[in-house]
């Protein structure tokens, strides 16, 4: 299994590659540069001495390819470079936002993990019930409703009405500046994990092998916990690698709506200002963080179901 | 001889239907079974053979529902039973086994513990009280290396194995009644004959009746005393194997056996096509309309 995850590992340096030359491709291509904003946004006629100027201070001046093999020779020696910005190491910029945005996306999974898998095993043992129509409306709603207006609906009751959570701000890490911002981002998992496991469970119970479980004369929880359980896990930890995987990057909106300092934040600020190196730091540690869930996903599956191996 | 190990008397199954009288898959279907006998039931698919064996163990899935009838067993009717006493009765005093050994067992658990279940449930073992029983289960049907089997998982095992396997769960209790819903016809026919060797030898030896159900007419000769032919839902003849067999009565089962092939038949009679049984049966004899509920192929 060592080896296995040596070689997944080894396997994520071409992804991680591909995904930095199509960054710096991509803003090669894009209006805007990094001179304009530093020099009113473009509303001004720049004049042309300022902007060579500020491009050779950066490196902006040299051809792409040039640029390209630069910032690769400092990847490898886990350099991300230098902010044009602020004029810090990206590393440290991002040191500084993991923690918040990490927090923020593992609580939110929590929330959905901790009430969704409940609810939609409660929904799939009676299907049809009130329960179950009242989950899969709750979820269909919370697939379909825009994060933002989630948000911005917490943040008007709970915190502009009733007065009992701060609207935004990290607070120093307080629990109560966490709760508004988790819920807002992880109902959405939330609604697809009920979804998931109720059809997962239904398919499960339809099996034959709970038949015979059955005919063995096993009480439902018996047959649930012996029978179920392990066999709807397979199902909800590929939903749940999916949606911890990309939580990370999904949280930009969120992270922007409740000023959190997290990654997404980071990130948007700095395409604003076509702050390169930021941005693409970012995404390489979004995409990265997304690569080893998939890896875990792998590793969780194979310890669930014996006819999976890992080779 | 005492009287019979279960009784069952007019089981009707079928589909409720809120706007008029329920579809029936099943009608009226009364037959006994002695103690330590092998009762066969056989009949084309879709005759209602495993709806009535998996209502006898009260398995049959929404919308199939029992309708009418009793199966007394020990002086208790089956079918109106409470859920949780018919439960302490199934895979201990009545278990089953079914025709899909690839599926039926559960994919994800090792061989030995879905045996050692069957202890936990019914005699009250710990897990670890029950493992070392479970290999002993094993080992009573043959499986070779039952200890490193235990420890195997469905998928590592062949079809027959896993055949054996359900049979080792089905017989872990020693159980009065084993209903087999045709345990071979997913099995090759070198298998299929060890199987259903192991099911009379274990069965003579635990004095457990057998409720043996298959379409295959060679298997229920080979196996059964006595023999039942099912056709759309009906109970059409009851004879002892060895009558229906040399003297079928009932213009189905002449059909039935007509159309069963010979070995040699061909050169025999020449080009000679296989009798199928829509032109071995008249179904347009008198008084066919009564048996048949409805031509094949309509049904449901």
């Amino acid at each position: 299994m060592g080896r296995y995850i040596l070689r997944r590992l080894l396997q994520m340096i071409p992804t991680l590659l591909a995904v930095a030359a199509l960054i710096f491709l991509i803003f090669s291509v894009l209006p805007g540069s990094f001179a304009g904003t530093m020099t009113g946004g473009g509303r001004r006629a720049l004049s042309p001495e300022l902007v060579a100027q500020i491009n050779a201070q950066f490196g902006l001046d040299k051809p792409l390819p040039v640029r390209f093999w630069d910032y690769l020779v400092r990847l490898v020696q886990f350099d991300l470079g230098t902010s044009f910005r602020t004029r810090e190491p990206v590393m440290d910029l991002i040191a500084a936002r993991i923690w918040p945005s990490l927090q923020l996306a593992l609580s939110a999974m929590a929330l959905a993990v901790t009430v969704g898998i409940p609810l939609g095993f409660l929904a799939a043992m009676r299907p049809g019930s009130l329960l179950d129509s009242i989950t899969m409306i709750g979820a269909v709603s919370g697939l379909s409703m825009p994060q933002f207006w989630l948000g911005l609906l917490l943040m008007y009751v709970f915190a502009l009405q009733l007065g009992w959570l701060p609207s935004f701000g990290y607070g120093e890490g307080r629990l109560r500046n966490l709760i508004l911002p988790a819920i807002a981002l992880g109902f959405a998992p939330l609604a697809l994990l009920a979804r998931t496991t109720r059809a997962g469970v239904l398919e499960v119970m339809a099996s034959d092998h709970i038949r015979t479980a059955m005919a063995k004369g096993a009480s439902p929880s018996q047959m649930v916990r012996w029978h179920v359980l392990r066999n709807v896990m397979v199902l909800i930890v590929t939903t749940m690698g999916l949606q911890i995987g990309s939580l990370l990057g999904q949280a930009l909106v969120i992270e922007k709506l409740f000023s959190w300092p997290g990654l997404g934040s980071l990130m948007v600020d700095s395409v604003a200002i076509r702050d390169i190196p930021v941005v693409q730091g970012t995404i390489l540690v979004i995409v990265l963080w997304f690569l080893v869930i998939n890896v875990l996903v792998d590793v969780i599956y194979a310890a669930i179901d014996p006819r999976i191996s890992l080779r | 001889m005492s009287g019979p190990l279960l009784d069952i008397r007019g089981l009707t199954i079928g589909i409720p239907n809120r706007n008029g009288p329920p579809l029936q898959i099943v009608r009226d279907l009364s037959f006994d079974i002695m103690p330590g006998e092998i009762f066969g039931l056989v009949g084309e698919s879709g005759s209602g053979k495993s709806a009535s064996a998996l209502a006898l163990m009260g398995l049959n899935r929404r919308p199939l529902t029992t309708l009418k009838g009793q199966a007394l067993y020990g002086g208790q009717d089956l079918l109106a039973m409470s859920r949780r006493s018919m439960r302490k009765l199934r895979g201990d005093r009545i278990s089953m086994i079914f025709q899909e050994p690839m599926t039926a067992l559960n994919p994800l658990a090792r061989i030995g513990s879905q045996i050692a279940e069957m202890f936990v449930l019914h005699r009250g073992l710990s897990w670890s009280d029950a493992r070392p029983k479970a290999v002993e289960a094993l080992a009573a049907v043959q499986v070779p290396d039952p200890e490193g089997r235990a420890r195997a998982y469905p998928h590592q095992l062949s079809g027959g194995l896993r055949q054996r396997v359900m049979i080792a769960v089905a017989m872990a209790c020693r159980p009065d009644l084993l209903i087999a819903d045709e345990p071979t016809t997913a099995l090759d026919v070198t298998v299929q004959a060890e199987v259903l060797r192991l099911i009379r030898e274990l069965c003579e030896r635990e004095g457990t009746a057998v409720l043996l159900i298959s379409h295959d007419l060679g298997v229920i000769a080979q196996m059964c005393q006595r023999v039942g032919v099912m056709a759309n839902g009906r109970l059409l003849e009851l004879r002892d194997a060895k009558a229906l067999f040399t003297d079928p009565r009932h213009p189905y089962t002449q059909g039935l056996l007509a159309a069963l092939p010979r070995l040699g038949s061909r050169a025999v009679e020449g080009r000679h096509r296989l009798a199928d049984l829509d032109t071995a049966i008249d179904r347009n004899a008198p008084g066919f309309a009564e048996t048949y509920l409805r031509p094949r192929g309509e049904a449901a």
